[in-house]
């Protein structure tokens, strides 16, 4: 517990962080706990004024302005409080790097360009600073992407960059955290690149389009290939014929991807590369998830009529184009959801990541009805994602990863009061509290 | 010594899509001719009005003439043919002030050598940059343009109002005192940057740091004490004497010596913060502001001693080493040891939400309304030296004002009108509804480029072309890289403004 002697010195400053849980979080394994009083939004129906919801053996036993605490539950009296599903970053890089200037901290991207096999999960550090950083602002649970994503400037940037794991935000090691071990195949589709830039020189380098479109082309070949390989992979793991086949870990790990069981995250922004993702994933029968999708809303149709779903990238960017309008981003949510696009909103960071409500709130100030913004921070992400039958909605059986704050989940000035990951009460203690207190009670210097 | 030269000197290209881009907005294409003498007398009307300086005025008034803040209350009457901006349901604050940007700069980063001080960023202004226009529609009013962070001692920098549409030679905020960049740690040593085939670079410690900066002032202080002398024999009568030669790399720091310039000065550890106190203590120069002091919650106390403000960032952290103990409580931990703390961008997509930035430090760390207006506001105002002109609500002051249509310290408010001098640079209604007329030109002059490229087959179609690239300057924020901004966040090791 922190120095309550401190309050007297800063009222106001540390009201914030004091309000730690009631409950502490070492009683792990009892399990029952009753939230009551509260405002619960299950995003599953209306919200529910002064209701109850119950905790038991790490789920969600029962929801309601009627539902009683069974005997022996711990109790949070939640007046005053509201009740959300945790929030769900679909698109980060969660403990796989940690300093982004320190390669020794970085395990994001391969060498090479097709890497199908890697896996997220094996290089998650379960003690990075960030996961209680993030944790903090309400986020449960995240997607792990390897293999750059499309956001890591400086490493590698395969065409097929490894599996993504959804993880939970809490755990003493990865398999407690797991929720989904290979939870999408990350594809960075090729782009008809005219202009690169040569690191060697420190230059930009213009190609002609007519040079840029034959690597594009050889780059859709060689992708093509690896696919048509892995299909006779599949075939022959089917037959069981296999075993007159050398093991291929590469091809075994896109046989999944190619019998349409496991998604492609595909990373694209322009319009153009959207549109030749889309006909690719087609023609290759890929279960596609479109990730990055700056120039979506100029697709929209596409997408819609194709069922695609999208994980956006944060609605706090510049414009893709120059004389794009100032807002492109921040509108760009209301217009995909009018159109009948499913979509997530994520913070494609780990630092950022606690921007996440922030981002989704400037897409309702842009016209985004706040409910569907809701939705593309909890709901949306876990069922694209094929997890919404276990989160993102305040339902009876479902995993109990939710958070009671003191508002708005989306808004700046929100507290996280507490926060249960599979049922469990879970700190929101972190690195940047613990710099605070110490700082805040410096003796004054001479 | 500040060279006049004429702007845009080192620009070189305009493309097409830039072009476009000077008639994207037709209400400021006109705003490229001098404006009008007579700035409109305008009344914004039923408004909640946070002044900043002196509370929340529900219902209020904001008179403005000759570009001034005539009136402020709630019985203010329009004059007779005022423009009146009925404001009902909205929020005024004083227009933001960004006191660390890299906007309306053709370069930033004279990296070749530890103290670049003879290069200013007024010679490089350029009034097209599309940030400008950006970050005015954020709010933003005023801002602090920087050099790059790869020297000990950087260039001059230049406080400017976001005039959209004017030439550069009417961006500098008139009567703001110049500034230099200085830069500590690992930009400067050139930790996280290296050039295949370059030598490494001294100094790259953070000693050689140090060292550097003290010579540099050792130097300027033996040059200042020859034109003293030479100044004092003139004065004294003596004839036909030969000036001192003019050193243009010294001159900036004579200037910060004699408090004529203001040292704006990068840093993020401690150690390095107190380091520069001492140097800076020396010499009898001082430190203006310290940049980005990520760790300036560590040292609030020897700040707030030295009377040196501190403009750091919102939540930012470990993005590199000495930003692993960054915590978004560090601009109210600095403001309760009493340091004038300000919230600052240096990113021109960042700038555009700062109202947001602030808003974060009244739930980390508690801070007012107030006082967390205040840290884009007045405290930058009073960073810069421009309070008297900037920064709160109050008669006599320029008006510069940003309208919101709901609380401004929440992520739901959007900015519908700024002023600058009076003068409304920014009216998103006006924006919103002009774009379709954009379009229409774009895509007639698309066309048109389509068919000349038809008759020369030779060339590249034109839909290859991309719009020019931003200078090379370090966004760390990785969000959303799309194809035109690879390039030049691949870029960022040759700068670091970040």
């Amino acid at each position: 517990m922190r120095a309550r002697s401190s309050i007297l010195l800063f009222p106001m400053g540390i009201l914030a962080i004091l309000l730690v849980p009631a409950v502490t979080a070492q009683s792990q394994s009892s399990g029952a706990y009753g939230i009551t009083h509260a405002k619960i939004f299950t995003l599953a129906g209306s919200p529910i004024e002064n209701g109850t919801l119950v905790i038991r053996d790490g789920k969600i036993a029962a929801v309601g302005a009627t539902v009683e605490v069974p005997a022996g539950a711990q109790v949070i009296d939640a007046k005053g409080l509201q009740v959300y599903p945790g929030l769900f970053d679909a698109v980060t890089q969660m403990g796989l790097s940690e300093i982004g200037a320190v390669n020794a901290t970085v395990d994001t991207s391969e060498t090479g360009s097709y890497n199908p096999d890697v896996v997220a999960a094996t290089a998650v550090s379960p003690s990075s600073e960030h996961i209680p950083v993030t944790r903090a602002s309400g986020i449960t649970e995240v997607l792990v992407v390897p293999g750059s994503g499309g956001f890591d400037f400086f490493g590698a940037r395969g065409i097929l960059g490894g599996q993504a794991s959804a993880i939970h935000l809490a755990g003493w090691e990865i398999d407690e955290m797991l929720l989904k071990k290979s939870a999408a195949m990350v594809l960075n589709f090729p782009e008809i690149q005219t202009e690169t830039f040569d690191f060697a020189t420190f230059t930009r380098k213009e190609k002609p389009y007519t040079e840029a479109k034959q690597e594009y082309e050889k780059q859709v070949n060689e992708l093509t290939d690896w696919l048509e390989r892995a299909r006779h992979y599949a075939q022959a793991l089917e037959k069981g014929s296999v075993a007159k086949y050398d093991r291929d870990l590469k091809l075994e790990a896109l046989a999944p991807v190619v019998r349409g069981e496991q998604p492609v995250l595909a990373f694209a922004n322009r319009a153009r590369d959207i549109r030749n993702a889309v006909e690719f994933c087609d023609k290759q029968k890929l279960k596609m998830i479109l990730a990055g999708g700056a120039e979506a809303y100029k697709v929209k149709d596409l997408l819609r009529s194709k069922d695609i779903p999208v994980i956006l990238r944060p609605m706090l960017s510049m414009p893709p184009e120059e004389d794009d309008p100032y807002d492109r981003q921040p509108s760009q949510p209301a217009e995909l959801a009018a159109a009948g696009v499913k979509f997530a909103i994520a913070s494609f960071d780990n630092s950022f990541a606690r921007r996440l409500g922030q981002n989704a709130a400037n897409a309702v100030a842009h016209g985004l009805p706040y409910d569907e913004a809701l939705r593309a921070v909890t709901i949306n992400p876990a069922q694209i994602f094929g997890l919404g039958s276990q989160l993102g909605t305040l339902e009876p059986g479902k995993l109990a990863n939710l958070i009671v704050t003191s508002g708005d989940p989306l808004e700046l000035t929100t507290d996280v009061k507490y926060l249960f990951i599979k049922g469990q009460l879970t700190s929101t203690e972190n690195k940047h509290h613990r710099l605070y207190e110490k700082y805040l009670n410096r003796p004054k210097a001479q | 010594m500040r060279i006049p030269t004429p702007r845009n000197a080192a620009r070189t290209r305009l493309s097409f899509l830039s072009f476009l881009c000077l008639l994207y907005f037709p209400f400021f294409a006109n705003a490229a001719t001098p404006p009008p003498d007579a700035p409109p007398v305008i009344l914004i009307q039923n408004a909640t009005i946070l002044t900043v300086s002196h509370g929340t005025i529900e219902h209020g008034s904001i008179l403005i003439k000759d570009g001034k803040i005539a009136e402020v209350g709630q019985s203010v009457k329009a004059p007779a043919g005022a423009q009146v901006i009925d404001a009902a349901g909205q929020f005024v604050i004083p227009g933001i002030i960004d006191c660390h940007s890299h906007i309306a700069a053709e370069s930033i980063n004279e990296g070749s050598v530890s103290v670049s001080s003879m290069v200013t960023m007024e010679e490089v202004l350029d009034p097209d940059d599309m940030d400008i226009y950006r970050d005015l529609a954020g709010g933003v009013t005023s801002a602090n343009i920087l050099h790059g962070s790869a020297n000990s001692i950087g260039g001059q920098t230049l406080v400017i109002k976001l005039r959209w549409g004017q030439p550069a030679s009417k961006l500098p905020f008139e009567g703001a005192m110049p500034g230099i960049k200085f830069a500590l740690g690992e930009n400067p040593k050139r930790s996280n940057f290296s050039i295949p085939g370059q030598p490494k670079r001294y100094p790259a410690t953070r000693m050689g740091v140090e060292e550097t900066i003290r010579g540099a002032f050792s130097e300027a202080r033996d040059y200042k004490k020859t034109w003293d002398d030479y100044n004092k024999r003139v004065a004294a009568g003596e004839k036909n004497l030969i000036p001192p030669r003019r050193d243009l790399r010294l001159e900036p720091l004579v200037e910060v010596l004699e408090g004529k310039r203001y040292v704006h000065s990068h840093c993020y550890r401690e150690d390095e913060i107190l380091m520069l106190l001492r140097v800076a203590k020396e010499f009898a120069f001082k430190v203006r502001t310290f940049q980005h002091i990520l760790e300036g919650y560590k040292v609030a106390d020897e700040l707030a001693a030295a009377g040196v403000g501190a403009s750091t960032f919102s939540d930012w952290w470990a993005y590199k080493v000495e930003a692993y103990d960054a915590i978004p409580y560090n601009a109210a931990l600095m403001t309760r040891r009493g340091v004038i703390v300000s919230i600052n961008s240096d990113d021109s997509e960042e700038a555009t939400h700062l109202n947001q930035e602030a808003a974060k430090s009244m739930k980390y760390g508690g801070l007012s309304r107030d006082e967390a207006l205040k840290l884009v506001t007045l405290n930058p105002a009073i960073q810069l030296g421009i309070d008297k002109r900037v920064g709160t609500i109050d008669v006599g002051k320029d008006a510069d004002l940003t309208i919101y249509n709901h609380d401004p310290l929440s992520a739901y408010a959007v900015v519908q009108k700024t002023l600058i001098d009076g003068r409304i640079y920014f009216d998103r209604e006006r924006d919103i509804t002009g774009r379709a007329d954009l379009e229409k030109e774009k895509k007639a002059l698309t066309e048109k480029l389509k068919k000349a490229a038809e008759k020369k087959p030779e060339e590249k179609k034109p839909e290859e072309k991309k719009p020019p690239e931003k200078k090379p300057e370090d966004k760390p924020k990785p969000p959303a890289p799309t194809p035109t901004s690879t390039a030049a966040r691949a870029g960022a090791p040759l700068g670091g403004a970040l």
